[in-house]
């Protein structure tokens, strides 16, 4: 039995929504990674859902989501790199005590 | 062959060049090295003046410098006048040179002054067998340098560094005549080889009268600086200030003897445009008058002698001028041998008692006798007594001014000779003979330096001999060429001269032998007559608060008017430009800069309101761009 | 190597300074001798372009040209030929001789050496560029190296002078842009090449304009009376290398404009301001000469010396006869020996006594006797004594005025008394006399000081008993200006 392509696609939005969710309210910097991963994840769902389903060649899709999910660790390491800089150097992994950007 | 007469001054240049660099270690060996060179360079003259004697002429040359159409060879060439001097000059000047080793002995700097002495040699060998003027010019100024080096070779004595500046300079401007002349010589008749001063070669240029005659006496200038010629004298009695052998070479001997012989060498210039001719016997007449008659009071054994040397070379020159050619140049060099050995003796007076002021001396013949003997055969010889050299030389000289047609020039000249014989035996009676005035240690000096002595006195006797009628004048007759003029003996003259000359010698021996208070009262009836030999005729007096006082005036406010003026228009200028740009700057900030900050104000105002968007917090920045993605979504969605 | 030999000549300083850059400020010995090593290996090539330098050719030798900027014409021209080698040479030497003598600097040598490798190139490229824009490039570059050099580590009133050199030039120069512009436009198609400018009939008065904007630009440069104050200042206040490189090659600079542009470019011009190039010649030789004597600091006393015997430069340039010619480059080349060797003397002096004051001194022949002796030889030297360089340029300068302004040749000659009074009168005050107790304990003159002299005193020597060596250089390429100036289609 196949699961309808609508199922995965609302899955994958309401994953999204969550990632974006965790994003814009997480105050703890470790959280807001998790929640880009959700994001990330959410794509990759999208892109073997569609290749699945219409795309001239399957595997595409697949390549392309294992291309994504080998971002997605490299962004995190960097990512966490950063959040333990940050850590050493503030004292705090919250974002609403760091405004580093501010000019 | 010839080109060996490169070698004879090359071989006192390289004892200098040697002397100067390692002459220190050497110590005392090193004057003989001095030595060595004069004598390397006496046996190599020999073959020359003899040919030169026998009638040859030794000519080389090579290309110095060709600057387009101008060419200058540089060379030597021999002829009777090169040969007599270079005979002189090697033969005076080696003599001297040993005197030197026992004259210097001890002095600290005792190689560096044989260098010098080196220097010189090959400086005046090579002034002497110039082909061109312009090697004798370069000569010339060596032999200044060389000067200039001895005078002050005791520079420690602010006295002699002075004397030596201020003979460097005088010569100088004597020298500047003898450039000018050369150019002039130059452009006109296209030459500066010596042996074309000749009436054949001038023959052409005779139209150019005016200019050849002007560059004759700018030539002749030359001469007055090096001579020491009345107006130029005042440099040779400070020159005194160096050690008695330069005094005796260079002062005596030889370099002012130069002067001389460029007058001889162009004399066929002279000759052709007979219009230099009066000029130069009045000035060599009035230096021989006016230097005598300061020697008569100078109480500085060497000054004394200075003054004699400057009334000798006026005697030279005043002989060429009334075209006594083999007069003024046989002069030249029995003039050289006893001025030297006047000079020597003089040096070993001043060696053995250790004063200069014959006032302090007296008696001294008794401890001296080498020194004493030999000073009165140079004095004899000086005051014209015969057979002795001077005598031969300076009739011929009155001879020739007898027979010039203008009588005011014997009869100054003879004068002058009377006042030499008596001023030499004043020197000569005070110095050697009556009581000792003052106690010294007195002692004869060694061999080194008696010895040169004696050969010098032997010259001085036998030296005239051959322009003597004994000898048919073949001395006369050799440096005058085929063209010589008669040589009659003029026994009138003769009579006189030796008359003038014993009358000089008895009045000295009057005075300071027999009654010696009686200068003094002399002195004392005739103020103004003796302070004016006394004082040197106040000619440094003059020139003090005259041209020097002058020259340094014109430079210090040259200095200030460069600083102030020409300085100030440049920091006026500066200044000015400050000004101008603080009235720009005002402008500037009040209009211009006021329209640009105008501008700035503006956009500061826009961006403070901006700026409160960022707060510097991440996810305020996410909540925009996502909001905005959103928007964008929307828009493309609804089309 | 060889192809390009007047490019490596100009750049291998440049490239030096630029690899001193990268090294630490505390490497000083390193960066000292790398520097010395350099401009040694730079003379090294000079002797080679010596040798390589055919004297018998009138044209330009080496010459190198490429595109530089096509759309304004402007190319990379260099050359050589008889006028610009002496210089070239001269400028290799005391750039060499005034890096050992830099010695003795002892603060921010990193930067010192920096800017000295670079004003090195300027110096060089001035004089062989043949392009007028290149020219003018070269002949700013050396400013601003000297500016620094002079305004850092000059004496106490190093500001005052810097800004006043710099200014002053830079006014010059501006003029002399105007020159060069004014050329440019008169020429079609435009070009700044001097070859071909050379080649153009310019009407009489814009010759005549042209001539002083260039006049201007050269006469402050050299210095002219009477635009000559900056340079007593800049003298008394630069460090004694850069006194040397100021007095021995970018007062050259100046004359040297005359002999490559002013005169072969516009002839005309050129003899129309004859008459007045002689007065000012013989103002600046006479004049020069009396401020001279009055001055109390040795510096001083030869900064204003100098502006007596660039007189004589200007007097054999306003004789238009080969031997005012010839004797005008060499006077610069021996001024350049001469008076380097002059202010090098000045500086081991000033080192040792920390005075430059000429009343303070005295009896010095006693304890410093080699000193004495060099420091007698130059200053002989610098009042032409025969035998000696200064004599052979000097008398060709006078025996070419001789033939066209007699009286001016007359007059000049009070400045060669001149020089005999004041150089006499500052050994008289500074060697002679009795010793002054406060400078008994001065050492004589050490080994690398005296290595310093030495090339100089060689080059002295040499042109002065036998001027016929370096005047064979000289002679053909003069031989053509002078043909060029007096009208003959050459």
């Amino acid at each position: 039995m196949l699961i309808p392509l609508e199922h995965i696609l609302i899955f994958s939005t309401l994953l999204f929504a969550i990632g974006v969710y965790g994003v814009l309210v997480r105050r703890n910097v470790v959280g807001i990674l998790i929640s880009i991963e959700l994001i990330l994840n959410s794509v990759n769902v999208n892109l073997i859902a569609f290749s699945r389903s219409n795309a001239l060649d399957p595997v595409m899709g697949q390549v392309f989501a294992i291309f994504v999910i080998t971002l997605a660790a490299v962004g995190a390491t960097v990512g966490l790199a950063i959040v333990l800089a940050l850590y050493r150097i503030k004292r705090t992994v919250y974002t609403d005590e760091i405004n580093l950007l501010k000019w | 062959m010839v080109t060996l007469a490169y070698l004879i001054p090359l071989f006192p240049l390289l004892a200098f060049a040697f002397l100067i660099f390692f002459g220190k270690r050497f110590g005392d060996k090193s004057a003989w090295v001095a030595i060595g060179a004069s004598l390397l360079s006496l046996i190599l003259s020999t073959p020359f003046v003899m040919g030169a004697v026998q009638g040859q002429i030794f000519v080389h040359h090579f290309e110095w410098l060709r600057i387009g159409s101008a060419l200058f060879l540089f060379g030597f060439s021999i002829d009777a006048l090169s040969a007599m001097m270079l005979f002189v000059v090697t033969v005076v000047g080696t003599l001297i040179i040993i005197y030197s080793v026992g004259y210097m002995h001890g002095d600290p700097r005792f190689s560096r002054f044989f260098a010098y002495l080196s220097l010189f040699m090959a400086s005046m060998l090579s002034l002497v067998l110039a082909n061109s003027l312009l090697m004798l010019y370069i000569s010339w100024e060596l032999v200044g340098l060389c000067s200039y080096l001895l005078i002050g070779f005791w520079f420690e004595k602010p006295s002699a560094a002075a004397a030596s500046k201020k003979a460097f300079i005088t010569t100088r401007v004597g020298d500047i005549a003898l450039f000018l002349g050369m150019l002039l010589l130059f452009f006109t008749t296209g030459t500066l080889e010596l042996r074309n001063l000749n009436h054949e070669f001038l023959a052409p240029f005779a139209s150019q009268s005016k200019v050849l005659t002007l560059a004759g006496l700018l030539i002749f200038g030359g001469a007055v600086g090096k001579s020491a010629q009345f107006p130029l004298h005042v440099w040779l009695p400070d020159a005194m200030e160096g050690p008695t052998p330069v005094s005796a070479l260079i002062h005596a001997a030889t370099m002012v003897a130069a002067g001389v012989y460029l007058v001889a060498r162009s004399f066929g210039l002279i000759t052709f445009f007979p219009d230099a001719l009066l000029p130069i016997a009045t000035i060599g007449t009035i230096t021989a008058f006016m230097a005598a008659f300061i020697a008569l009071t100078q109480t500085d054994i060497k000054r004394v002698l200075a003054y004699s040397t400057i009334s000798q070379l006026g005697f030279m020159i005043a002989a060429l001028g009334l075209k006594g050619y083999g007069a003024g140049t046989f002069h030249l060099m029995t003039h050289a041998f006893f001025k030297a050995l006047l000079f020597l003796g003089a040096g070993s007076v001043i060696h053995g008692t250790g004063t200069q002021d014959i006032r302090e001396m007296g008696g001294l013949w008794k401890k001296m006798p080498h020194t004493t003997f030999t000073f009165l055969i140079a004095s004899l010889a000086i005051a014209g007594v015969p057979p002795l050299s001077g005598f031969w030389s300076k009739d011929e000289i009155l001879v020739s001014a007898y027979e010039s047609g203008m009588p005011i020039f014997y009869y100054l000249l003879s004068i002058t000779a009377t006042m030499t014989a008596f001023y030499m035996f004043r020197l000569v009676f005070l110095t050697f003979f009556g009581k000792p005035r003052k106690e010294f240690h007195v002692h004869e000096s060694p061999a080194i330096m008696t010895i040169p002595l004696w050969l010098l006195a032997i010259g001085s006797a036998l030296v005239g001999l051959p322009g003597s009628p004994w000898m048919n004048h073949f001395f006369q007759t050799f440096i005058e060429g085929s063209h010589g003029a008669e040589h009659a003996i003029n026994l009138f003259v003769m009579g006189i001269s030796v008359g003038l000359g014993a009358f000089g010698i008895v009045l000295a021996w009057l005075l300071y032998l027999v009654f010696p208070a009686v200068p003094e009262k002399l002195g004392a009836i005739f103020k103004p007559l003796y302070l004016a030999s006394n004082r040197k005729l106040w000619f440094d007096e003059l020139y003090q608060a005259t041209v020097i006082r002058g020259w340094y005036a014109l430079s210090s406010a040259l200095a200030k008017f460069d600083l102030g003026v020409i300085d100030g228009l440049v920091n006026a200028t500066g200044i000015g430009n400050l000004r101008l740009s603080d009235i720009q700057n005002w402008i500037d900030i009040h209009i211009v800069d006021g329209a640009v900050n105008g501008v700035g104000a503006l956009t500061r105002g826009f961006s403070s309101a901006l700026r409160k968007i960022q707060t510097g917090f991440v996810q305020n920045y996410l909540i925009i761009s996502f909001i905005g993605a959103l928007m964008l979504l929307f828009f493309e969605l609804r089309k | 190597m060889l192809n390009h030999l007047l490019s490596w000549i100009v750049f291998v300083p440049l490239a030096g300074a630029i690899v001193i850059l990268f090294f630490p400020k505390s490497m000083t010995q390193w960066i000292k001798w790398k520097a010395t090593a350099l401009c040694g290996f730079n003379l090294l090539l000079g002797c080679i372009l010596l040798a390589k330098f055919n004297p018998n050719v009138t044209d330009i030798q080496f010459l190198e040209k490429a595109s530089w900027i096509p759309q304004i014409g402007v190319n990379y021209t260099l050359g050589v030929d008889g006028i610009s080698l002496p210089m070239v040479f001269l400028t290799l030497l005391l750039s060499c001789l005034a890096c050992i003598g830099s010695f003795g600097i002892k603060e921010r040598e990193k930067e010192y050496y920096f800017l000295y490798l670079l004003l090195s190139t300027g110096m060089l490229g001035t004089f062989v560029a043949l392009d007028l824009f290149l020219f003018y490039i070269f002949w700013e570059v050396v400013l601003v190296p000297m500016y620094f050099l002079i305004g850092i580590w000059g004496g106490p009133r190093k500001e005052y002078a810097a800004i006043k050199f710099f200014l002053y030039t830079l006014a010059g120069s501006l003029f002399m842009l105007l020159g060069i512009l004014a050329l440019y436009f008169y020429s079609s198609p435009h070009t700044f090449d001097m070859t071909e400018l050379g080649k153009i009939a310019y009407s009489r008065t814009f010759q005549q304009f042209v001539f002083l904007a260039f006049f201007l630009g050269f006469a402050i440069k050299v210095p002219i009376w009477p635009f000559h104050t900056w340079l007593p200042d800049a003298h008394v206040e630069a460090p004694t290398p850069i006194s040397v490189l100021l007095a021995g090659v970018l007062l050259k600079m100046g004359t040297y404009g005359f002999f490559r542009i002013s005169y072969p470019i516009l002839p005309d011009g050129a003899r129309w301001f004859q008459p007045w190039m002689g007065v000012l010649a013989v103002t600046g030789i006479i004049y020069g000469g009396f401020v001279s004597l009055a001055q109390q600091d040795f510096k001083k006393m030869i900064a204003y010396s100098s502006v007596s015997h660039m007189g004589f430069v200007l007097l054999g340039l306003a004789a238009f006869t080969q031997d005012g010619l010839n004797g005008a480059l060499l006077q610069m080349f021996n001024h350049g020996t001469i008076t380097g060797g002059l202010f090098l003397l000045v500086g081991v002096l000033y080192d040792r006594a920390h005075s430059r004051d000429l009343n303070g001194f005295g009896g010095l022949g006693v304890k410093m006797t080699v000193y004495s002796g060099i420091l007698i030889f130059f200053s002989l030297a610098s009042l032409g004594l025969p035998g000696l360089s200064g004599f052979v340029s000097e008398f060709l300068c006078l025996l070419g005025t001789f033939q066209v302004y007699r009286w001016f040749a007359v007059l000049a000659c009070i400045g060669i008394i001149l020089a005999a009074t004041y150089l006499l009168y500052m050994i008289q005050r500074v060697l002679l006399g009795p010793l002054n107790p406060k400078w008994s304990s001065l050492p004589d003159i050490n080994r690398r000081e005296i290595f310093t002299l030495v090339p100089l005193m060689i080059f002295i020597l040499a042109v002065g008993v036998y001027p016929k060596f370096i005047l064979e250089y000289m002679a053909p390429a003069l031989t053509a200006l002078l043909a060029k100036l007096n009208g003959i289609p050459f």
